[in-house]
């Protein structure tokens, strides 16, 4: 780091004194509060632009975003809570990774991963009549993303690929062997539909909220996300993540701690929770295997954990928020003409803004290729 | 060759050549930006951004195809100016910001088309540029056509592998970009103004993705469709590394790539069974493949993905 900081870094930097010395502030608010309102008055204010500019009409449009995502029980439990749930744990899975120095940015794959294996698995003859098999399902999924995500942890650890590149890849290869499996082994009994047969009554999650479409996996991504803040901040196995992430180089040093272990395992959780989203998509919302399954839940994963600042407890929150903005943005698209891909601007817009007012600071940030691969050969 | 009649080998050669051009272009430009020490994950919006820009210069241009690369190019600079104003201007993560481009890709296009031209408009389409055959060499049986009578832009996308190695090994300002690449301390201590390289390469990455996007609508589809660049953004950065940070490495990759994705046509012709979706599977396994095998012998510029 030879070149000057930016003024924000050196701010940053000056913040973080000892609270007892520089006494003179009696409250500062929160950071997180702080980027939350930033968010709204993003939304706030940018969505009305971004729709004028479009030549939409403002008002109703808006009033169909809000009616979309909060305006009823209905939507928003059925849409916001529903949208919401894969993206949490899509948010985490991404967290957890790039917590550790991990840039996953296969959470799609590994959640089709998912999908496939809870599908296949819960329409086995053997689970039909049993009422854990929508319970034997998410366990499939989750060890099918765990797998899917393996993979690029081998090739990173053995073989030196990137790992950016080679999810990024196996995103690829997980779509098209969910197009293969729902026009072969897993099509549908009259083989006309490219989709995989109906999960059965006894295969699907039970519903949690009378007359409302919200589903146990709400509660189980809620759970995940709690099990994870709790892990990353008070487990030691947590504390070896934020270190390796951190600096590898002074985990393997000073902490005596095996990076190249670490980032795998971090690397097969986030996958893990990926392929649980898939899971909990197959058997609480769809009940069956297609190809356009994940309106790409796996890449809005990403912005849901970068708007958390890969905090867990941060990405339910982020991830309730994208939950409803793309519930809203489907009633704004059927109601009021809007093209529903907007929020994908709206994203985009609120990560670039984000980023821009708060850079990442040294120890959040992800660390760089050719530290780990020095490391990691350094280090066996 | 006896297997194959010289119509089935053209085709297949054809395929190649066509798919190769989009991702050359765009793994080219991304050569130089990270040969300069930056990664943009986000080519995929700026390949889609040169697509959607490619299809409006064309259409209100009377169908000049010229106008269209030319509005395909300043649609791929903006995108990389933003790219540039928070990674250099701002000390963004690039990584982030890379994947914020992609999503303001997809978002921003398909909006503004879906917003200009409603959702029932698969009937808009423009005229693609013609192939233009070189006198003689077209003329070789079976490979003439393929190498031979492609459109401009092909020439062109060919035509940038030995001019970047040439700029990169021969000039003093391709040495000062690896450099910076490798050392930017050390570049700015010899005087090399860090900063308006990094620029350069990025707006010229961000013209060359977007050239790459607008090769998919004005000399092949004829026309925008969301999601067009389908994953080349990604596959082009997956091609750098593979041609191992070389403009004749990342040459040989993309045709490698190409050939297998023009593999199904091959299949079709020779009637082999196998299932149509895992042979498209297929080039993304062999890649991956190949770059366990070049493993740990790729070295990526010291600093890339470091804020300078």
């Amino acid at each position: 780091m030879l070149a000057p900081r930016s003024r924000a870094e050196v701010a940053a930097k000056s913040d973080r004194q000892p609270k007892a010395v520089t006494n003179f502030r009696s409250w500062e608010p929160p950071e997180a509060l702080t980027r939350a309102l930033f968010v709204l008055v993003i939304l706030i204010v940018g969505i009305p632009i971004a729709l004028r500019a479009l030549g939409f009409e403002v008002v109703p449009a808006t009033l169909a975003l809000l009616r979309g995502s909060l305006g009823s029980r209905y939507a928003f439990t059925s849409g916001s809570l529903v949208r919401a749930t894969p993206l949490i744990l899509t948010g985490l899975s991404v967290a957890i990774a790039f917590r550790a120095g991990v840039f996953n940015i296969g959470a799609e794959g590994q959640l089709l991963a998912g999908a496939s294996a809870a599908t296949a698995v819960a329409s086995l003859p053997v689970f039909a009549q049993s009422s854990s098999s929508p319970w034997i399902g998410l366990v499939a999924g989750v060890i099918a993303g765990a797998a899917w995500a393996g993979i690029a942890a081998v090739l990173r650890a053995r073989f030196h690929v990137l790992e950016v590149i080679s999810t990024i890849l196996l995103n690829f290869v997980a779509l098209y062997v969910v197009a293969f499996l729902v026009r072969g082994p897993l099509q549908e009994p009259l083989h006309i539909y490219p989709q995989s047969a109906t999960l059965g009554l006894s295969a699907r999650l039970p519903r949690i909220l009378p007359s409302s479409r919200l589903h146990a996996g709400f509660l189980i991504a809620i759970g995940a996300a709690v099990a994870a803040w709790w892990l990353i901040r008070y487990s030691a196995a947590g504390f070896r993540l934020r270190i390796v992430g951190a600096n590898p180089d002074a985990a393997r040093i000073a902490g005596e701690i095996d990076v190249a272990r670490t980032t795998t395992r971090a690397f097969i959780a986030s996958g893990a929770l990926a392929g649980l989203a898939g899971a909990i998509e197959v058997t609480g919302v769809t009940f069956a295997l297609y190809e356009n399954l994940s309106p790409g839940y796996g890449y809005t994963g990403i912005a849901v954990a970068l708007l958390a600042r890969l905090d867990p407890l941060g990405v339910v929150a982020s991830g309730l928020l994208f939950g409803a903005l793309e519930a809203g943005a489907s009633a704004m698209q059927r109601d009021a003409g809007v093209p529903s891909v907007v929020v994908s601007m709206i994203e985009a817009i609120i990560i670039l803004g984000l980023i821009i007012a708060w850079p990442l600071e040294r120890t959040e940030r992800p660390r760089r290729w050719r530290d780990h691969s020095a490391s990691e050969s350094g280090g066996g | 060759m006896s297997l194959l009649s010289s119509g089935v080998a053209a085709a297949f050669g054809d395929a190649t050549i066509r798919t190769a051009t989009p991702l050359l272009l765009a793994a080219t430009g991304e050569l130089l930006i990270e040969r300069a020490g930056l990664i943009n994950i986000g080519l995929e919006g700026v390949m889609l951004g040169g697509a959607f820009g490619a299809f409006l210069g064309t259409m209100h241009s009377n169908g000049s195809t010229t106008m269209g690369f030319a509005a395909a190019a300043l649609a791929g600079v903006v995108i990389m100016l933003v790219f540039a104003v928070a990674t250099l201007g701002m000390g963004a993560d690039q990584i982030i910001t890379g994947t914020a481009i992609t999503l303001l890709g997809v978002g921003a296009t398909g909006t503004l088309y879906r917003t200009l031209y409603g959702t029932a408009s698969a009937n808009l389409s423009i005229k693609t540029s013609a192939p233009v055959a070189i006198p003689f060499l077209s003329a070789i049986p079976v490979i003439g056509g393929a190498l031979f009578d492609q459109p401009m832009v092909t020439y062109f996308a060919f035509a940038l592998i030995p001019t970047v190695w040439w700029f990169l090994s021969r000039t003093h300002a391709g040495l000062a970009l690896r450099a910076i690449g490798e050392s930017p301390g050390a570049a700015l201590a010899a005087g090399i103004p860090v900063r308006r390289y990094r620029l350069f390469a990025t707006l010229v990455a961000g013209a060359l993705g977007g050239i790459g996007g607008g090769v998919l609508v004005v000399a092949q589809a004829g026309t925008f469709v969301e999601n067009m660049s389908a994953g080349r953004g990604f596959i082009a950065i997956a091609i750098v590394v593979l041609g191992r940070w070389r403009p004749l490495g990342i040459g040989l990759a993309t045709i490698f790539f190409a050939a297998t994705m023009s593999l199904q046509y091959l299949t079709q012709a020779l009637g082999v069974d196998v299932p149509y979706q895992l042979v498209l599977a297929l080039p993304y396994v062999i890649t991956l493949a190949a770059l366990a095998g070049i493993g740990g012998r790729a070295v990526p510029p010291a600093t890339l993905a470091r804020v300078g």
